[in-house]
């Protein structure tokens, strides 16, 4: 199945039988002191830089997230978004659980962006899909519910099938559908990483829809983080990930996404490989 | 004696009960195990943890053995015989379902010998105040990790003003993007970075060594 998105001038296409595809994950303010306080002020150079060079180092996708508390989301991710889209030319991920925020930033992207996200639970369904349909956009759908994050991987993959089913009770084909079956940390449940891969499989067997996953929430609370995040991002990609939320400018998960897009059969005579290689990745 | 307290830290839940057993049987009194071994055991690891020696497992295979070890005597105390450092409300807030840090600072405030009530995560404004009404606690625990569900915080202190219960109990807050700046501006008693700071700053608010 394949999801397109469109940026100002650049399309991209996520598959399960193409390249691994890099939303990159920066324009973050959560534990990035410098660019909470620039968007508290309303002033977007760091978030225009953030773009270019995520955009530089191979992200594919730029999310765009500017919650802080001394943000008014509404009037500030509008801003942040076309910053955005006057800086790069790749489709945007629009991060926000303000629906307000999200109608605004929706009204101001160009091309056909993601909104990250909506969830399983009644409310948000009602208030998210509705906003997808009218701007003919894609959707990144997290497996939770009003009961939380199910434990079992088998009802994280009932919470994507009732993701899939709304949507498309609102004209909203599946294609337009990335699910999250989110990932809890291996610090304290050791069987975390399990359920998530199953879940991977299950959604990849049952929906045939694209799958997401955000990089690092993995490894919480344990050292060594970057290397359980890159081996993890490894083996959900071999289960069946097509993308997921990273910074880009580690070099490190560059090399991985790289060495699984050889290793799963998508790069012949490993042409890429070697070129990225060559470069530095 | 000391073996209780370095199995505790070391997270080994079944040596910590032979070894209770064992310090029971000898003639130890309970209340003495508790507050010279167990509750000591817990302070080194949350400080261990504040070093970035311990890791979140860590914390939790610590607290496991203590618990045990608590097990053990809980029922061989009598009546008021263990004085607890006081009575602890703790969830996390509406909209928000974050909970290892809310877990950890539960763990170590029993750890510390507070009695803990943990209402869980997604916990409404009207479920801090009605707890807190039944159970009147020393302190009200918030913890939140969203930045758009730290404003609950600030709902739930105002609906303890309208109850005539603000003053009733110290309300402390928590979580990755609270601030100290942010606890005082909502008109929270006091803000912790940690599980381990949260101890501290529980008996500092209840003016507790």
């Amino acid at each position: 199945m394949r999801t397109l998105l469109e940026g100002g001038a650049k399309k991209v296409t996520i598959d399960c039988g193409g390249p691994f595809v890099l939303i990159g994950e920066r324009i973050n303010p959560s534990g990035r002191r410098r660019l909470a306080e620039s968007l508290a002020e309303g002033e977007m150079s760091l978030v225009r830089q953030e773009a270019l060079a995520q955009v530089e180092a191979g992200a594919h996708i730029i999310d765009v997230n500017v919650s802080t508390a001394e943000v008014a989301e509404e009037e500030i991710l509008p801003l942040a978004v076309q910053t955005v889209a006057e800086a790069v030319e790749v489709p945007i991920s629009i991060d926000t659980a303000n629906h307000k925020a999200l109608r605004a930033a929706l009204a101001v992207c160009p091309g056909k962006p993601l909104v990250n996200s909506v969830t399983g639970e009644k409310t948000s369904l009602e208030a998210v899909l509705p906003l997808v349909k009218e701007y003919g956009c894609a959707a990144i759908g997290l497996c939770i519910d009003e009961e939380g994050i199910p434990k079992g991987a088998g009802r994280r993959l009932e919470i994507g099938e009732k993701i899939v089913a709304a949507a498309e009770a609102y004209g909203i084909p599946p294609e337009d559908l990335i699910i999250d079956p989110l990932a809890m940390t291996v610090g304290v449940d050791h069987t975390a990483g399990m359920v998530t891969l199953e879940a991977i499989r299950l959604i990849r067997m049952n929906l045939g829809v694209n799958i997401a996953l955000g990089g690092s929430n993995i490894s919480f609370g344990l050292p060594e983080r970057s290397l359980i995040n890159r081996s993890f991002l490894a083996m959900a990609i071999a289960a069946g990930l097509t993308c997921a939320i990273v910074d880009p400018l580690d070099v490190e998960i560059r090399k991985v996404i790289a060495t699984c897009d050889l290793l799963m059969g998508r790069d012949e005579y490993a042409l890429r490989f070697l070129e990225r290689s060559r470069r530095g990745w | 004696m000391q073996k209780i307290y370095e199995r505790v830290i070391a997270g080994d839940a079944p040596g910590v009960k032979v070894l209770v057993q064992q310090a029971v049987a000898e003639g130890v009194p309970p209340p003495e195990i508790i507050s010279r071994y167990l509750i000591p055991a817990m302070t080194e690891v949350g400080a261990r943890f504040e070093r970035q020696e311990f890791y979140v497992p860590e914390m939790l295979i610590a607290a496991r053995a203590m618990q045990t070890g608590l097990g053990v005597l809980k029922p061989l105390l009598v009546e008021g015989e263990l004085k607890t450092a006081g009575q602890v409300v703790v969830g996390t807030v509406k909209g928000d379902l974050h909970d290892i840090g809310k877990n950890l600072v539960c763990m170590m405030l029993e750890g510390a010998g507070f009695e803990v009530t943990d209402l869980g995560v997604d916990v409404g404004p009207e479920k801090f105040v009605r707890t807190v009404r039944e159970r009147k606690p020393d302190i009200l625990g918030m913890s939140a990790l969203l930045t758009t569900t730290m404003p609950a915080m600030r709902s739930t202190i105002e609906a303890l003003v309208e109850a005539g219960l603000r003053d009733k109990v110290k309300v402390l807050v928590g979580g990755a993007p609270l601030t100290a700046a942010y606890a005082n501006q909502i008109g929270a008693d006091g803000y912790a970075p940690d599980a381990a700071s949260a101890v501290r700053k529980a008996k500092e608010s209840l003016g507790v060594e």
